[in-house]
């Protein structure tokens, strides 16, 4: 072991044939990290394909918490023949890389700077095992066993994942035991064991879970109440219902009759889907779909329906590389400006970007009861990274004491003593009017509810003044909605600096870190995260205060700031952006490099920064 | 327009065996053309449910866009309405009935809502045999935009302008008994003797009820010509048979003639008597329902009354497994699997 070894601070990556079972190997490896104690955070770099195409699993390992991505990598695990140019090429000088030496690796490939572990995965396993089949999903876990010895991983703690994985299987647990002292054994008997950089038990992840935020999400959902999800299958949101539809088997099963509490429905098309979700909640059930842009494109006049005819409804958008159909394995926060004024004439719809898993299952829960409150669409703003990635995560809780607030809706009694029923009366002069179900009262409370423009009373009519009055109201309730969403976080008690930054979703792993590391520089930033659109107060209060603000976004057209300047009155100059939008999530050191430049060049002259994109992956 | 209907009843009015008066299934007064079919149509729902006794508030009405679309303002006031977008009414209905199984669904749309833009949702909602009735206002053409040619416009009809139609009809019901609907029916707007008894049993039946109800447009497709015309129609009409629908309560008092006639028992207990007008037609039989359809196509008649029932409908809510419940009414206790269950939850993933 040499004395200068890197502990617990590394990038390890794994390069796949996709469809051949390396998936749960690579979880595997990342839990058996987390188990024992160190922050770490997986992300899958897929295509979108079922067999045979490169994939790609990389997994960063940090003690101190960072979990954003990091460039750069300590050791390569090349599985993927096709794919080995470019993944020896993104080894950091002196780091590794690891290959199935069953087949001599072609001279084209050396590098005279990094270090190559052969592990004859494939022979072993032609050695070992029976069935070819067999035989491709071992070589899996014979990587992880040889990676177990090279960075020094707990042995015990795999075996015992491996025990509680196939606890149903049992015949299943010898031979995976005996491919990963394969693996480990080679790598011993071969190589100085571990690296110079190795992984050793700490106490740093606490009581946090590792899970994607789609499921968080599913179970939020499921939390709040939701009995109807109609949906239309698109990457990378298809995760969110089908982890609906598990929970749902396993939790909302009536005992008396094995029926089922829920209805989930894949329809025809996004349009189906959103019209679904707007029916049943008008009907006053919780419902809710899950999609990714091109299905907002398709859901957006179904949108400004429930918009303008004040109708629940809930939406999570699991963001991903647009326009068209973009990269669709890939992630951006490119819909900011498609959701936030989705569908035609003048709308606004409330959007929540979640950063990580647990808010996807806070925000999912609080979107059903502001949907409600305010009777209009919500929109989850998720991403693919988020979405479809573990990462660590504070437990999910719930009160138990909690109620979900239905919003104003009228019961028989009340409608009984009420003179006269108008839906669309701001009786409360908030701007939200009380609502009536269906089937409520045999003669009082029925309204048409209708997309085109009507009077306090429901009746149709094409009179401007009424029709101003009723728009107006909206944005009376708009301002209202400002009450309820979630309250920007301030990362300082009092502001010190003279620039500051804001940030929204996943971008925060990286921001947090960056600043971390621009302090650690001398360069201290007060920082702001935005959990909700419409903007409160104090976001134009922060960018008052500040001569400049850094604007982190995942999108080309630096659609958050647009936004802020639609929607606030501040000096547009003094916002300036951090972008990233080749589809990887954005890194800390992204951010530090064009904060640092940008502040260096103010020094000079002040005015202009350079937004380079990063190399891609 | 502007006017209100007045709101005196006399006090002899006749009511139904829950106590509503025929006027009080009515609705606003309509703003179609005078004579146009879809407010015959209008009546005859009114008709059906206050014969049938229907509690106002159990029934929600929806609708797409258009002039057919329009038509849930002029009936069924004190019922719950929902004018929703063009061609999207199916997705509407199916959300409303999933989250409420317990009211009856009254589609109302037209042939450019359902054969056009509409299409794709009109099969699927079909597919899935969703617990409504679904009426289809079918005049050939788009009224609300001055009389263009709709989908279901036979090839060589002739518009108003003097056009021809050059492309091929979409044919609703044959579409739908391909599609394995449960419940289909063509009708004729102006032949309400027909309609009303058929408008009941689609709602007595527990599924997806199509009626493709022929509706001319006065100003815009009644011209010679026209196969949408109610001189048209008239020529060329052909029944299957003569209806009746017998409430589940009711003795049949009507002696039917021996080979002549069919009954088909609805779910509820209630009876669809047919007087078969072709000995060799037998309502429960998809092959002869789209044998018959076709020979009448060949012919050039219009066949209309009950072409297809299959008694053994499940809906739905039984395809889905759910509870009985409507699933709006569930609440926390019900629904919340609370905060035990969380923490098991975590523990799976640490």
């Amino acid at each position: 072991m040499s004395s200068d070894s890197v502990v617990n601070d590394m990038v390890i990556r794994f390069a796949n044939v996709n469809g051949t079972g390396s998936a749960s190997a690579n979880d595997m490896f990342s839990k058996a990290i987390f188990r024992m104690g160190i922050p770490v955070s997986p992300k899958n770099i897929f295509p979108s394909n079922i067999q045979g195409l490169p994939t790609w699993y990389e997994v960063r390992i940090n003690e101190k918490g960072y979990l954003g991505r990091r460039a750069g990598v300590d050791l390569l695990v090349g599985v993927n023949p096709q794919s080995y140019a470019k993944d020896i090429a993104a080894v950091r000088p002196g780091g590794y890389f690891m290959y199935d030496s069953t087949k001599k690796l072609h001279h084209e490939f050396d590098r005279e700077d990094i270090h190559y572990i052969g592990i004859p995965m494939m022979r072993l396993c032609m050695e070992n095992f029976q069935h070819p089949r067999q035989q491709q999903l071992f070589k899996n876990i014979v990587y992880v066993g040889a990676l177990a010895a090279l960075l020094d991983i707990e042995i015990e703690v795999i075996r015992q994942m491996i025990r509680e994985q196939f606890s149903h299987k049992e015949k299943l647990i010898p031979p995976n035991f005996k491919a990963l002292e394969l693996g480990f054994e080679y790598a011993q008997a071969h190589y100085d064991c571990p690296l110079d950089i190795r992984v050793e038990r700490r106490d740093n992840v606490g009581d946090h879970i590792m899970i994607d935020g789609n499921t968080a999400t599913a179970l939020g959902a499921l939390y709040a109440g939701v009995t109807v999800a109609a949906w239309y299958p698109i990457t990378p949101s298809t995760s969110v219902v089908k982890a609906f539809e598990t929970y749902a088997k396993r939790l909302r099963i009536d005992k008396a009759t094995g029926k089922k509490k829920y209805a989930i429905v894949q329809a025809e098309d996004e349009l189906a889907a959103v019209g679904m979700v707007i029916g049943a909640t008008w009907n006053g059930a919780r419902a809710f779909t899950a999609t990714s842009g091109p299905g907002i494109s398709l859901m957006s006049e179904f949108i400004g329906l429930a918009y303008f005819a004040e109708i629940p409804l809930v939406l999570v958008d699991v963001q991903r590389g647009g326009p068209s159909t973009g990269m669709p394995t890939r992630t951006q926060q490119s819909d900011i400006l498609s959701a936030a004024y989705a569908s035609h004439g003048d709308t606004k719809q409330v959007l929540l970007f979640p950063s990580t898993p647990t808010e996807c299952f806070e925000m999912a829960a609080a979107a059903f009861d502001l949907a409600d409150r305010l009777q209009t669409p919500i929109i989850l703003m998720s991403d693919l990274d988020l979405g479809m990635n573990s990462h660590m995560s504070p437990p999910l809780t719930w009160d138990d004491e909690r109620r979900y607030d239905l919003g104003k809706v009228l019961n028989a009694e009340e409608l009984e003593k009420l003179e006269k029923y108008g839906r669309y009366l701001d009786v409360d002069n908030d701007g939200i009017c009380y609502r009536t179900l269906p089937g409520t009262h045999p003669t009082k409370g029925s309204f048409f509810t209708r997309g085109t423009s009507r009077d306090e009373y429901a009746r149709y009519t094409e009179d401007g003044e009424v029709y101003v009055r009723i728009v107006n109201r909206l944005l009376k309730k708009w301002e209202t909605a400002k009450r309820y969403v979630p309250a920007p976080e301030l990362y300082q008690k009092e502001n010190r600096s003279t620039q500051g930054i804001i940030f929204f979703g996943t971008s925060t792993y990286a921001a947090l870190e960056a600043l971390t590391l621009l302090k650690e520089q001398g360069m201290e930033l007060d920082a702001m995260r935005i959990k909700a659109f419409p903007f409160d107060k104090t976001v134009e209060q922060f960018i008052e205060a500040h001569e400049q603000v850094f604007i982190i976004e995942q999108n080309r057209d630096k659609q958050f700031r647009s936004l802020l300047v639609n929607e606030l009155e501040v000096y547009p100059k003094k916002l300036l952006t951090i972008l990233n939008y080749d589809g990887m999530p954005i890194t800390a050191d992204t951010i530090v490099h064009q904060i640092k430049d940008y502040l260096l060049m103010y020094a000079h002259n002040g005015r202009h920064i350079n937004n380079h994109q990063r190399k891609s992956l | 327009m502007t006017y209100i209907k007045p709101k005196f009843r006399h006090p002899g009015l006749k009511r139904n065996k829950i106590g509503f008066a025929k006027s009080d299934y009515e609705g606003a007064i309509s703003t179609l053309c005078a004579g146009c079919g879809h407010d015959s149509i209008s009546g005859a729902i009114i008709q059906a449910c206050y014969e049938m006794a229907i509690e106002p508030h159990h029934l929600a009405k929806l609708s797409g866009i258009g002039c057919s679309s329009k038509t849930p303002t002029y009936f069924l006031g004190n019922s719950h309405g929902f004018n929703s977008v063009h061609g999207r009414m199916p997705s509407i209905a199916t959300g409303a009935n999933l989250a409420n199984r317990d009211l009856i669904y009254l589609g109302v749309s037209g042939d450019g809502d359902s054969a056009s833009i509409g299409l794709g949702q009109f099969c699927h909602v079909l597919r899935r045999n969703l617990n409504m009735v679904y009426i289809v206002m079918n005049n050939g053409c788009y009224g609300l935009t001055k009389g263009q040619d709709s989908a279901t416009a036979d090839p060589g009809s002739v518009s108003k302008e003097g056009s021809n139609n050059a492309f091929q009809a979409i044919d609703l019901v044959g579409l739908s008994l391909e599609l394995g609907a449960t419940f289909v029916a063509r009708s004729f707007s102006g032949d309400k003797k027909q309609l009303v008894p058929l408008i009941k049993a689609a709602m007595s039946h527990p599924g997806f009820a199509f009626l493709d109800i022929i509706s001319p447009c006065v100003t815009f497709n009644n011209n010679p010509g026209s196969t949408k015309s109610y001189d048209y129609v008239r020529e060329h009409i052909a029944a299957t048979s003569r209806l009746d629908f017998v409430p589940e309560e009711k003795e049949i008092t009507v002696s039917y003639e021996e080979g002549t006639s069919a009954s088909v028992r609805l779910h509820d207990g209630s009876l669809i008597h047919l007087q078969k007008l072709s000995p060799h037609w037998d309502p429960t039989d998809r092959d002869s329902a789209m044998n018959h359809l076709q020979k009448a196509k060949s012919h050039g008649e219009i066949l209309t009354g009950l072409l297809y029932i299959d008694p053994h409908s499940g809906d739905l809510h039984q395809l889905l497994d759910t509870v009985a419940q409507p699933l709006n009414t569930l609440r926390e206790k019900e629904l919340c699997p609370g905060r035990a269950v969380l923490e098991e939850i975590n523990a799976e993933y640490r």
